[in-house]
This record gives C-alpha cells, sequence and structure tokens, in this order.
C-alpha cells in the first residue's frame, strides 16, 4: 500500500520521542517539564496521524494481513512480523488516539519527574501498538509482557496511596498468568515448525492439544481482560494509578487479552474454543452480575469504575465465545467503545481528583450548579456506560446479547439483567456527584472543566455518539476478519459444538 | 609418541595463563607489596592475551591422549569465562585499595584459579577434569578468605574448603566407580562402554553429579553459597558467582553429554529434581534476604536452576540454551555486582540493599541501568534475561519435559518478587543519603552490561549462531 514500513513507524515513533527526551532534555526545572510535556504531545499527535494513514490505505473487503513487513530476527524461532488485519486496526487506532489525550490529562496533574513519566507513557505506547500489530507468537509476548514494565513504574512512582502493593500486584497477577503462555508458545513453535501467526492460523493443531494450548492462552488473557475470578489486581491497579494510568489500563492494555483470544483462542483452537464455551459464559455472567453488584457499594469513584469494566468486559468474553458474526463483532465494537467510555469516564474522575484531591463519592455532590459544561460531558459518558440506545455503549451490548440469546437463553436473561444493573450504578453514581444540594463548603469554589480538559473529553465525546448512531465503519472493518474467524469454527468445530451446547 | 613444542599450540592460552602466574608470583614476591598494583595489570594483560589466544586458536584439537580438547564448545565457555575473569579482577582492584585488602597474592589466585577452569572446560577424561576442578577451587578457597583480618572472611573461606573437599572426595568415589564399572576414565571411552546402565555406573553418575551440583551450588548441595558469597569480599564474591560458574556449568554439561549419553535417561531425572529444586529454593529463599551479595547467592541458585533446564533436556537445542543462558546471566551478574561494589558512602561499605532507597534521584543513569538488570534477571522481555530463559524452556517443551517448565516458570514469578522490590526501593521510597561517585571501572562495567542487556534483543542472532555451533560440537 505504501512503500514506507508505515506500520513499525506508527510502532516506534513515540519511542523515537521518548529518546528525544532522553537525548534532549536535561535537567528538572520548569522548562525542562515544559519541554518534555510538548515533546511526548508531539510525539503522540504525530504518531496518531500517521496512523491515521493505516485507515485510509486499509482495504475493508481483504481478508489477509495488510500493511506487512518481515525482518529475519532470531532465526526460525522468531522473526520480525508485523501487519494489521480488521481486528487489530481498530485498537491501533485507539492506541493512537488516546494517548496524545493522557498525555494532555496528565499536563498539569503530574509535576514531579515529568520527564521519567512522558518517557514511560512513550515506551508504553509503543509496547501497546506493537501488541495488537505484530504478526510473530514470540514478538507478540515480547510485546505483550513488555508493557508490564513502565505500567508498574507509572503505578508505583506517580500513584496515590497504597500504589506499592498496587503495582506489585498488578505485575506479579499479569506476569503469573503470561508464564503459561509462553510454554505455549513454545509447544506450538515445536508442533508447527513455526511462529508466524499468519501461518498459524490457517494450521490444525491436533484436538488433544488445543485444550491445553487454550487453557495457557486462557490464563494470561484472563488475568488480563480481567475475568472473574483474577480480576482483584485491576480495582487496585485502577485506583492508585495515576488518571493518565487508568485510562490506559481501562481503554487500551484490558483489550490486549481480548484480542489475544480474538486472535489466537478462537482460530488456533476452535475445537477447544467451542468445548470451553460453556465454561466462559458461565465465568462472563459471573463477572456481569456480580462485579455489578460490587460496584453499587463502592465509596471511590475510581472503584467503582473499575468494577464496572469488570462487568462490561464479561460481555465482550460472553460475545466473542458465542462464535458467532454478531457475537463477535458486538464483542469488537465492545471493546472500542469501552475504551472511549471507561476512557472518558476515568478522565472526569481525574478533573475533579485535579481540584479537590479526593475520590470519595460522599465528598461531592451538587456539582451542576459549579460545573455545567462538566455534568453535561459526564452524563453523556455515564449513559455511554449504562448502554443508552444511541451512544456507543448500546450496540456492543445489544450485539452480544442478541448473540448470546441465538446460543443459550439462559446466558442472555442473566447477562441483561447487568444492563439494569448497570443503570443503577452508574445512575447513583451520577445523582450522588452531580445533583443534589450544593452544601459542602470546599465545592463552593470549584471551577469548570478548562479548555485542555474539554480538549482531552470532547473527541471522546464526538466518537462515543458517533458510533451509537454510525456503528457501520467498525462493523465493517472487522466483518471479513471475523467472517474467517467464524467459518473456521464452524467448520472445525461444528460435532463439538453441537454436543456441548444442547442445554435447554 | 613424543610431544613437540609445537604440539602443545592448542593449549597455548593455558600455558600462557601458568606462565604468566608462576612469573607474577616471583614478582610479586620480590617486588613486595609496592609491586601489587604491576601484578594486577600485568594479570589483566595476561587475561587478556588468553582471550585473544582462545580466539585466534584452532577450534578443533586434541592433546594428551584425549586428556584436553578444544573444540566450538570449549572455546565459547573459555571466552566467557576469561570474560568473567577479566572484568571481575578488574572491578576488585581499586576496592580491595580502598579497603586496604590489596595483596599481591590476589591477582594471581585469579590467574591460577582462571587456569584451572580453562583446565575443566576443556577436560576429556576424569582426571584432568579433577585436576582442573581443585586448581580452580583452591585458589577460590584461599581468595575468599583474603580479607583475613575479618572473622566473616576467613570462616567463609574454611566453610568453602571444608564443603569443598567434601563434594571433591564425593567426586573422586563416583569418579572411581565410573571408572571400575566401565574401565576408562576417557569420555568417549566411558561413553562406548556405558551402554547399558549398570548399578555400580549409576552410583558413579549419582557420586560424580552431588560433586559438580556442589560447584554449580545447585540444591540441595547449595548451602555454602549464601554464608560465602555473604562473608567473602565483595569483589571475590562477584568473582564466585561469575566464572567459576561458567566453568563448572560447562564441565556439568561436556561431562553429561560426552562421557554419559547413552545413559541419559538414568541421569535426567536427577538433573530435573536438581533443577526444580534450585529454582524453587532460589526464589522463596531470596524474599527473606535484606543484604545484597546475599540475596544475589540465592539469585545464583535460582538462576543455575534455570540453566539446568537445559540440561534436564538433554539435547542440542538444550546445551545451545545452556550456553545461550551462561552467557547472559555472566553479564547480568557482571552489571549487579559492580552496583553492589559501588555502594559506599564516605564512613564506608553498605551491603543492605535498602540503602538504595530513592537511588533514582540520587544517580538516575546507575538506577535505571540496575534496574535494567533486575528486570533482565526477573526474565521480563524484552530484555536479555528474557531470552535466556526462552532458550532454556524451548530445550525443556521439545524434550517434552512439561511439568518441569511448568514449576520453573511459576518459581520464576516468584522470583520476580525480590527483583521488583529493589526496583521498588529505587524508584518509589523516599531517597536515602547519596553514594560516593563510582570508580570508572565500575562505571565501565555496569554500562556495557546494562546496555548488553537493554539491547541484546535488538540483534541476538551472533550470539544464538555461536552458541549453536559451541553445542554442535558436543554431538
Amino acid at each position: 500500500m505504501y512503500d514506507w514500513p508505515i506500520l513499525s513507524v506508527v510502532t516506534f515513533l513515540p519511542l523515537v520521542g521518548a529518546l528525544l527526551i532522553v537525548l534532549m532534555i536535561r535537567g528538572d526545572d520548569e522548562v525542562a517539564k515544559r519541554n518534555a510535556r510538548w515533546v511526548a504531545l508531539w510525539a503522540t499527535l504525530v504518531t496518531f496521524i500517521i496512523s491515521l494513514l493505516l485507515l485510509f490505505g486499509f482495504d475493508p473487503s481483504n481478508q489477509d494481513f495488510q500493511f506487512v513487513e518481515y525482518h529475519p530476527w532470531l532465526g526460525s524461532v522468531a522473526a520480525y512480523r508485523m501487519g494489521v488485519d480488521g481486528i487489530s486496526l481498530p485498537f491501533v487506532l485507539l492506541t493512537t488516539l488516546l494517548m496524545p489525550m493522557c498525555i494532555l490529562a496528565s499536563w498539569e496533574a503530574i509535576q514531579h519527574r515529568v520527564k521519567e513519566y512522558m518517557i514511560c507513557f512513550l515506551v508504553l505506547e509503543t509496547l501497546m501498538i506493537g501488541t495488537f500489530s505484530v504478526l510473530d507468537l514470540l514478538l507478540f509476548y515480547f510485546f505483550f509482557e513488555g508493557g508490564l514494565i513502565p505500567m508498574f513504574l507509572i503505578i508505583g512512582i506517580w500513584g496515590h496511596g497504597r500504589k506499592v502493593y498496587a503495582a506489585f500486584k498488578f505485575f506479579l497477577y499479569t506476569l503469573a498468568g503470561s508464564v503459561l503462555m509462553m510454554l505455549a508458545i513454545m509447544a506450538i513453535y515445536w508442533q508447527a515448525g513455526t511462529t508466524d501467526i499468519a501461518v498459524l492460523l490457517k494450521h490444525d493443531f491436533p484436538e488433544g492439544m488445543q485444550y491445553w494450548l487454550w487453557i495457557a492462552f486462557f490464563a494470561s488473557f484472563a488475568v488480563k481482560m480481567p475475568m472473574w475470578p483474577v480480576h482483584t489486581w485491576l480495582p487496585d491497579a485502577h485506583v492508585e494509578a495515576p488518571t493518565a494510568g487508568s485510562v490506559i489500563l481501562a481503554a487500551i492494555m484490558l483489550k490486549m487479552g481480548g484480542y489475544g483470544l480474538l486472535r489466537f483462542s478462537l482460530p488456533m483452537f476452535p475445537d477447544a474454543s467451542a468445548y470451553f464455551a460453556p465454561f466462559v459464559f458461565t465465568l462472563s455472567v459471573i463477572a456481569i452480575i456480580y462485579t455489578s453488584l460490587v460496584a453499587l457499594r463502592q465509596e471511590d469513584m475510581k472503584k467503582l469504575i473499575a468494577y464496572s469494566s469488570v462487568a462490561h468486559m464479561g460481555y465482550v468474553t460472553m460475545g466473542i465465545f458465542t462464535l458467532t458474526q454478531e457475537g463477535i463483532q458486538g464483542a469488537v465494537f465492545q471493546m472500542v467503545s469501552h475504551g472511549f467510555v471507561s476512557g472518558a469516564l476515568f478522565l472526569c474522575v481525574g478533573v475533579l481528583y485535579d481540584r479537590m484531591h479526593t475520590r470519595e463519592i460522599a465528598a461531592y455532590g451538587g456539582l451542576v450548579f459549579r460545573m455545567p459544561v462538566y455534568a453535561t460531558l459526564f452524563m453523556v459518558f455515564t449513559m455511554a456506560n449504562v448502554g443508552l440506545p444511541g451512544t456507543s455503549g448500546f450496540v456492543g451490548e445489544f450485539l452480544t446479547l442478541l448473540a448470546a440469546f441465538g446460543r443459550n437463553t439462559w446466558v442472555a436473561v442473566f447477562a441483561t439483567t447487568g444492563v439494569i444493573l448497570s443503570a443503577a450504578y452508574a445512575l447513583w453514581l451520577y445523582r450522588r456527584v452531580i445533583f443534589g444540594a450544593l452544601e459542602k463548603e470546599s465545592l463552593k469554589g470549584l471551577r469548570d472543566v478548562n479548555a485542555r480538559e474539554l480538549a482531552t473529553l470532547v473527541p471522546l465525546l464526538f466518537f462515543t455518539i458517533l458510533f451509537g448512531v454510525w456503528p457501520q465503519p467498525i462493523l465493517d472493518a472487522c466483518n471479513v476478519a471475523v467472517n474467517a474467524i467464524v467459518a473456521r469454527a464452524d467448520v472445525a468445530a461444528g460435532a463439538i459444538r453441537a454436543a456441548a451446547l444442547v442445554l435447554p | 609418541m613424543t610431544l613437540t613444542l609445537a604440539a602443545l599450540g592448542p593449549a597455548l592460552p593455558e600455558l600462557l595463563l601458568a606462565a604468566a602466574a608462576i612469573g607474577l608470583l616471583m614478582l610479586g614476591a620480590f617486588g613486595g607489596p609496592k609491586s601489587t598494583d604491576t601484578v594486577n595489570g600485568l594479570a589483566l594483560a595476561a587475561l587478556f592475551a588468553a582471550l585473544v589466544l582462545v580466539l585466534l586458536g584452532p577450534s578443533n584439537a586434541t592433546l594428551f591422549n584425549g586428556a584436553f580438547q578444544v573444540d566450538e564448545f570449549a572455546r565459547f565457555m573459555k571466552v566467557l569465562a576469561l570474560l568473567g575473569a577479566g572484568g571481575t579482577l578488574a572491578m576488585s582492584v581499586d576496592w580491595l585499595k580502598a579497603e586496604k585488602q590489596a595483596r599481591f597474592e590476589y591477582a594471581i589466585l585469579v590467574l591460577l584459579s582462571t587456569l584451572g577452569m580453562m583446565m575443566l572446560i576443556s577436560a576429556g577424561d576424569l582426571i584432568a577434569l579433577y585436576m582442573g576442578l581443585e586448581l580452580m577451587s583452591l585458589a577460590l578457597y584461599v581468595i575468599a578468605a583474603n580479607n583475613r583480618d575479618s572473622v566473616r572472611s576467613t570462616e567463609a573461606g574454611l566453610k568453602y574448603f571444608v564443603l569443598g573437599a567434601l563434594s571433591s572426595g564425593m567426586f573422586l568415589y563416583g569418579a572411581s566407580l565410573i571408572y571400575g564399572f566401565t574401565g576408562s576414565v576417557n569420555f568417549a571411552q566411558i561413553a562406548e562402554a556405558a551402554r547399558e546402565p549398570s548399578l555400580g555406573l549409576i552410583f558413579g553418575i549419582v557420586f560424580t553429579f552431588a560433586g559438580l551440583c556442589f560447584k554449580v551450588s545447585a540444591v540441595p548441595f547449595h548451602m555454602w553459597t549464601p554464608d560465602v558469597y555473604e562473608g567473602a569480599p565483595a569483589p571475590v564474591t562477584a568473582f564466585f558467582a561469575s566464572a567459576p560458574k561458567v566453568a563448572a556449568m560447562a564441565v556439568f554439561v561436556r561431562f553429561a553429554m560426552e562421557a554419559l549419553p547413552n545413559v541419559t535417561h538414568q541421569w535426567q531425572q536427577i538433573i530435573v529434581f536438581v533443577s526444580i529444586a534450585s529454582m524453587a529454593l532460589g526464589s522463596f529463599g531470596a524474599i527473606g534476604q535484606r543484604n545484597f551479595k546475599r540475596l544475589m547467592a540465592y539469585s545464583s541458585i535460582g538462576h543455575m536452576g534455570f540453566a539446568l533446564v537445559g540440561l534436564a533436556a538433554g539435547t542440542e537445542q538444550g546445551v545451545e540454551g545452556v550456553l545461550v543462558y551462561m552467557s547472559i546471566y555472566l553479564a547480568m551478574t557482571l552489571g549487579a555486582f559492580a552496583c553492589i561494589l559501588s555502594m559506599r558512602r564516605k564512613d564506608g561499605i553498605v551491603e543492605n540493599y535498602e540503602e538504595l532507597a530513592g537511588l533514582a534521584h540520587t544517580n538516575p543513569v546507575k538506577a535505571f541501568m540496575l534496574a535494567v538488570l533486575m528486570f533482565s534477571l526477573a526474565g521480563i522481555p524484552p530484555l536479555a534475561g528474557f531470552l535466556a530463559k526462552y532458550y532454556v524452556f524451548l530445550a525443556a517443551i521439545e524434550a517434552g519435559l512439561y511439568a518441569l517448565a511448568v514449576i520453573g516458570v511459576l518459581t520464576s514469578v516468584v522470583g520476580a518478587f525480590y527483583y521488583l522490590r529493589i526496583v521498588k526501593i529505587m524508584y518509589f521510597d523516599e531517597p536515602a543519603a547519596a553514594f560516593e561517585p563510582m570508580p570508572s571501572e565500575l562505571r565501565a562495567v555496569l554500562a556495557v552490561s546494562g546496555l548488553f542487556t537493554l539491547l541484546f534483543f535488538v540483534y541476538p542472532a551472533p550470539l544464538i549462531a555461536a552458541a549453536g555451533v559451541a553445542a554442535r560440537a558436543l554431538f
């Protein structure tokens, strides 16, 4: 499509920005801080603009990987292979879109060790884009796991409260899940003789082996998603991380789990996926109901949104393992939409935290009188979180529920109660924070959102509404790729699924 | 058979080291304490010259009726051992001087020990193996007690000596059994004779392996390691953790692969057990430690366990994994000890790693390098330590040792905890008083090993290819 390696440029441009900060900016004074912020902002903005070229050059009707690159690296063990298809492209763009907002959101909130902070974020961006755009298993693991290091530092250095505990828990939990995937990657290498994902997607693994490989990959992705019962690292990490860190965690890093399931578990292990689908349904439904109930009881705004993230990821896993066109497309859509909505909600909390330095719900009330613009923005995102028709949150939930209904009525019934519960916790949060009388003295001097904060929230608002009324672009982009997954699942696992899903 | 001088060519690096050690001993003995600097400099030069000779020397030769063999495997491991010895010697000179422990014997003992290592790596029969092992170990016992006025240091030397002698005895007993039941001490002939396992041979294997496990400090023969590492002066500990480990691992691999390839199933289970036990003890044992040197002792026990995973596979891929692992382990260890050696304040050296608090503020570059090394030791991609682990586990999976691989990676998660804690102390905690500026030789070692660890993934092919060639030499 292009003569130059556009995917590598998009992936490594943030790293170049990080190097610039390392090499060019000296000292710790105000000038250095300002320069570091601007370099980071420009690096992420340019990356975003170049990544738009991917969108224009992308051919949604083509089933193969596009913008493919290849360089030898480790002999037969691994090679540098890049490429995107309709499933990965939305996540690449989501990442590049959100990063400038994260930098902007940290503009004033981060005042110490600004240089290191920006370096961490830029390195993290490279690793995240790489995760979504590599086509080599070992290299995928490199990017997937490498992201732990900057995130660990971000939570640990710039976090709040029990940040050390949260950072360790995040790191060790995710690492423990992932090391088994590493062994599975090795087993795949010895079985198939390659780590080229494009080849592996067409490789037929022996059925007995599929189950073990599926479990190993699932261990990693379930922790990352996160699924109940291995979700407990998430509330801690989200709550203690700085605002931009929470945004990245919720909007992008969680999606790596869903992306992994779509990229590896389903197409490579179709028999095992069909076999384990009821198991995943069970976990998803428990996640949706249980974490929604937990969210109701939270007194910390970030924690509430964190639990609601777990619930929303439940829809994603449920949709993916329906193994149908609607379900998987709905899951992709839900992930992208959740990227906008949860990211925006964390930014909204960040706006308040920057002013009041507390996330206690009880510390707020009646903000609508002082911050009308903020109240409006927050309302739209709350509604999107609930899944109101007309916002992007609705489309994903609807499609996944629709698909689940076709597979198993009871799963759909239980999952739908989650929609009601999400309305309960989200609206209740909104009422307690925004409405009511403005009684607290400390709140009476609050300023409304400023231009910088608007710049971070308005684009998200735009996309939330746009994709709510016009979901076609995302659905079209992933249509062909999802088709291929579903076809493979149908052919390889038809018999097993018939046997496994004779539930009422 | 007559032995001409020219025929000794393949052993030239060893001959050079031997001659240098004897010559420098004369120089030191007659020149007195003031010649220490000269001895140190010349010893370093001798190590460097030996390195060049190894690199330029033949890649396939045998001497002394097969007792001494030079092949790609030997060259690879000798380069590592010489780099380890040279690196630690360079780091120790100023440190020992500052601590008033500088003695000219130190460098000579390092040379003799390195000579032992090189003979060990090239050993082609059990007698040469034992000679190399003893020459290496005897020199090590002495330098463990280099700080002879300190109770801890002398205790370390004595403990090392007593336990080392015990392990040598076990090795000799096992070697005699193997000789008795196969009729030869030569590895190739043992391999011929040992096609069917007999009870006596198995006993011999168990005892020789016990002796070798002691030298690589693998569980359950690890007990000396934490005490000796803690008691010995820090540069000596750095030396213990690097070069002798490489040499002992090399001879372990060579002995298993050349002498016992036909009875793999007999010794494989021993290695699997030792490997699992080492990885587990290394990970869990380190959690409670506060002394950085003691922590590194447990860390090295764990890392030897990981390297043994490759040996347990018993395949060419496995040997390649061990070689890659040892090279990367050597680089990381040297860097970590460069940091330990630089933990010095005005009122003396400190060894508790909590003194590193807030190093990211007081010395950001050093903190960054040490953090890279710690993440790498924990095996987090994209750092070199991850690829090291990847290669040994790749071999284990190929050989079907799934339980070993699963337990191994899970213990590496446990191990990640204490490496992360050092990163946490440096980056999350409030700064403590700054250290004295780092001497230039420590800075150089830290920079080289840190950058190697950080950037290894960019162009790993040469090292991996060299390890592959070296591994092929044993098959």
